[in-house]
């Protein structure tokens, strides 16, 4: 098992966001969460990569309980995330972006990092990158000269980087137009390898349904199914759910 | 030819200490409103070490790892600061400092420690020195921001949580350039100690701290020769043209206020879009 989470709950105040959710994702699956707005998707999300703490529960990755351990730490472990409001270094090119994130390994110890000078193989794999999530043209531009459709394959490149076994994309379609979103949902599909893993949470549900062979469902933080996508989607609580009481 | 040595000697120091404010400000953006502490703590470590028989170039290693463990400690605590609050967190370090040291007996007190002894070599020999030191900390900093390390910095610097994501273990990162800085700091101060031969807790105040930071912004936060540069030539401004050591803040006040509107990017900045228009 790739990603085990357990009973996590997560508490902001008096709001429960996460109620005893559970999920385990296996080698060389894509797995997309859905939920109408408020379901919890991104703070379980948040959850898995170590941005938030959940107030009970546990997640266990490749084995290791990583529930106290920072996202850096995580990544450096084998997690890669990509979030949903696009957060590129903006100091930094395109091709020098994703070559941070190749280096980043070698960041683990700052003592490493200070005897380490050259760049040029993460440059070099950096543009490679980005050639396959389709932006290598614009990789010496900087991210304030380039549209949002560029800066999500950023992302993506910048999540590929990190040479992730588990990687968390968080809505990768939002404010993509119907022809890219459907490029970028056929680039994230071809991603999943024997050895890695998406979790995708995503509104656009054409595209999830389309690409993504099992789904979890969640509403008001807790749980509601989890299955083969065709049979998530013929459930009548998910129809209820997306479409309200009266439609089914 | 001996003012010429006095004015060089304070050059070559306040370039070490604005360079070594430059390794937690400007690499790693960490605003620190409290530098004139470490240039304080390795003053009075060198001041102390020299009175009690040891020579100047051995007291300098003690000054910069008293100094750099300290600037652990502080890093430490202001972890989990950032921004304004670091900044006020980093301003209180430089009161505690001055409060500290007034009450102490054992350090001078409100006195201060004087009769300093001079570098053995004599003030061109201090002023060897204090070159050598500037050239090598300008030397190692010019290294770091070609290193990952300095690639890390950037990072921490543009955007602190985009950095975590990408991998980068930010606390250690940002302890490492704490430690650098104010070890750096450290020799800086005991340095200035032998070249004035008595400091008093009013020489590590707050305005020390702010007139440091005024020549890192001014010179290009980041840039290792901008702000030497401006290290240099502020800090012997007043010792050229007396009017200014009056006004010393204010002038500095508004080449600050001037680079914030003019060239947010200092000195460094401005050259750099002079070369962009002239291409």
């Amino acid at each position: 098992m790739l990603l085990s989470v357990s009973d996590v709950t997560v508490q902001f105040g008096g709001v429960t966001a996460v109620a005893d959710l559970s999920l385990q994702v296996d080698r060389g699956e894509l797995i997309g969460i859905i939920g109408p707005n408020g379901a919890g998707k991104t703070t379980l999300m948040r959850v898995i990569s170590g941005l938030v703490r959940p107030t009970s529960g546990s997640i266990l990755l490749n084995g290791q309980d990583v529930t106290g351990w920072t996202i850096d730490r995580r990544v450096r472990s084998g997690l890669a995330l990509a979030q949903q409001i696009v957060k590129p270094l903006a100091t930094f090119t395109l091709a020098e972006n994703v070559a941070l994130a190749c280096g980043s390994r070698r960041m683990g110890s700052p003592w490493q990092a200070m005897t380490t000078v050259d760049r040029n193989a993460e440059l070099q794999r950096g543009r490679e990158l980005l050639e396959l999530v389709g932006i290598a043209a614009a990789a010496d531009d900087y991210p304030s000269a380039v549209p949002l459709g560029y800066l999500k394959c950023l992302e993506l490149a910048r999540a590929l980087a990190l040479e992730p076994e588990l990687i968390l994309l968080d809505e990768p379609l939002a404010g993509l137009n119907q022809a890219e979103a459907a490029q970028m949902a056929d680039r994230i599909a071809s991603l999943v390898t024997e050895s890695r893993s998406i979790i995708l949470i995503e509104h656009n549900l054409r595209e999830v349904i389309r690409i993504c062979p099992k789904l979890f469902v969640q509403d008001q933080g807790r749980y509601l199914d989890f299955g083969a996508t065709e049979e998530v989607m013929a459930n009548p609580k998910v129809r209820a759910a997306y479409l309200g009481e009266g439609a089914i | 030819m001996a003012y010429e040595v006095i004015l060089l000697t304070t050059m070559a120091i306040m370039v070490l200490f604005a360079l070594s404010l430059n390794v937690i400000t400007g690499f790693c953006g960490q605003v620190s409103l409290g530098h004139a502490a470490f240039y304080g703590i390795g003053a009075y470590v060198g001041a102390m070490l020299t009175k009690a028989g040891w020579p100047l170039l051995i007291a300098l290693l003690p000054a910069a790892g008293i100094a750099g463990l300290i600037g652990f400690f502080v890093g430490l605590m202001s972890l989990r600061v950032r921004h304004d609050f670091l900044a006020i967190t980093t301003m209180g370090i430089a009161f505690l400092f001055v409060g500290f040291v007034r009450k102490q007996e054992w350090l001078g007190g409100e006195i201060g420690i004087s009769g300093i002894p001079a570098f053995g070599f004599g003030r061109i020999g201090l002023l060897v020195v204090a070159l050598a030191c500037a050239g090598l900390f300008a030397a190692v900093t010019v290294y770091l921001k070609r290193s990952w390390m300095g690639f890390g910095f950037d990072s921490i610097a543009d955007d602190e949580d985009t950095a975590r994501i990408l991998g980068i273990d930010v606390p250690r990162f940002k302890l490492w350039a704490f430690v650098i800085g104010t070890a750096g700091a450290g020799v800086a101060g005991a340095l200035y100690a032998h070249h004035v031969r008595y400091i008093g807790p009013d020489s590590f105040g707050f305005v020390e701290s702010v007139t440091v930071l005024a020549m890192v912004i001014i010179g290009g936060i980041g840039s290792v020769w901008a702000v030497a540069l401006a290290a240099a030539v502020l800090s012997v401004l007043p010792l050229w043209f007396q009017f200014i050591d009056d006004y010393k803040l204010l002038i500095y006040g508004l080449l600050v206020f001037a680079v914030m509107r003019f060239s947010p990017n200092g000195i460094a900045g401005a050259l750099q879009s002079f070369r962009r228009r002239l291409r």
